[in-house]
């Protein structure tokens, strides 16, 4: 400005306007050249016309999105290198995620695979507790007795060479699976098989390899024979698919804990 | 009055134009529209002072626009353009500042 000192102070003019009482009061000036307006503005009128159109266009340039537009080389630079330094970090960012990545599918198909096996183990121990129906090669043994008169050691026994010779399942009577918790018991017209009376003939269907199924009741002094004693008859028949079907609801132990680890 | 009217058709046509600026002189824009601003603020001053003199204006206006734009040119090719042209904008803002106290004292006498 050439028309005066920035750091002329205004109490230094109210001194003068103190000294010279006629001229007219800043606000009264102000008031006249509102209502009555001179030559002289029209000239500021129009560069103010530019200044309104040069900022409206600034505005407007600084409201866009184009940020880098208005920037100098220099900026661009700093810009660019600011861009490098990101770009670095979210590749280090992307090294590190995947290896997130490739850790945690690793450990999903470790758990992938041990929920394999918890489910083969489930299937083999849930055959063995007579939780899940099975099939397989086995034997039939109907064995009949007259008035039911089975003993019940010979039964046990024929039962206990059964599973010697690799029995897997066994149900009576297609009524009772035989697991390791079965009872058998004495009972007026039959035997009581886990709290159920099963009376003659007893149809045992056996899972296991048919041949030493046979062979483990057929022995001298086996199953075969001591049916004999009790005036009984057994009839072997070797089948390919045997169906056992009965199931036992699974029973969590009371008493017992795992006292391994796993 | 014509000012004030000059002010808004300046900011009417502006918004309805639209008008490009060249690449070359974007940089400058902003320097350009403080520095005006620090004359018409000056302007007003000099007029509330009663030593207004719409010759002096243009003349400071125009001279003022020229020279900030030409700090800022002479910093691109220094290779100092971004600290000069923020050294204008502090001392334009200062001018501003104080030109715009001394309007205040005028019209509020405080």
């Amino acid at each position: 400005m050439t028309e005066q000192q920035p750091d002329q102070q205004a109490d230094q003019v109210t001194a003068t306007s103190g000294e010279v009482p006629p001229e007219p009061t800043a606000r009264q000036r102000a008031v006249r050249a509102l209502l009555h307006p001179g030559r002289g503005q029209i000239t500021a009128g129009a560069l103010l016309v530019v200044l309104g159109i040069a900022a409206v266009t600034q505005v407007r340039l600084a409201g866009t999105d184009d940020e880098y537009g208005g920037m100098r080389q220099s900026d661009l630079i700093q810009a660019l290198n600011g861009l490098q330094a990101a770009s670095r970090r979210n590749d280090q960012d992307i090294r590190d995620l995947e290896k997130t990545r490739d850790s945690l599918r690793d450990s999903s198909e470790r758990t992938a695979t041990a929920l394999e096996q918890a489910r083969s183990e489930l299937g083999a121990l849930g055959i063995l507790a007579g939780t899940l129906p099975a099939s397989g090669p086995g034997v039939r043994i109907t064995v009949t007795v007259p008035d039911s008169g089975i003993s019940l050691n010979y039964l046990l026994d024929g039962i206990e060479e059964l599973r010697d010779a690799g029995a897997e399942a066994m149900e009576i009577n297609d009524a009772v699976r035989v697991v390791a918790q079965t009872s058998f018991e004495a009972a007026d017209g039959g035997v009581n098989v886990d709290g159920r009376v099963l009376s003659s003939p007893f149809v045992i269907d056996v899972i296991g390899d048919p041949e030493g199924l046979t062979a483990a009741l057929k022995f001298p002094g086996g199953f075969v024979e001591d049916l004999a004693l009790d005036e009984g008859t057994v009839d072997i028949k070797q089948d390919q698919k045997i169906e056992i079907s009965v199931i036992r609801p699974a029973t969590a132990p009371r008493y017992a804990e795992s006292s391994q680890g796993e | 009055m014509i000012a004030i009217i000059g002010l808004i058709v300046g900011v009417v046509v502006g918004l309805v134009l639209k008008p490009d600026v060249p690449i070359g002189l974007e940089p400058y824009l902003p320097i350009a529209v403080v520095a005006a601003l620090d004359a018409v603020f000056g302007a007003l001053r000099a007029f509330l002072d009663g030593i207004f003199d719409d010759k002096v204006f243009v003349v400071s206006f125009i001279s003022n626009v020229f020279i900030a734009a030409l700090i800022v040119f002479l910093g691109d090719k220094l290779g100092v353009g971004a600290q000069l042209s923020t050294g204008v904008i502090v001392v334009l803002g200062i001018r501003i500042f104080a030109n715009v106290a001394a309007i205040r004292r005028h019209i509020f006498h405080a």
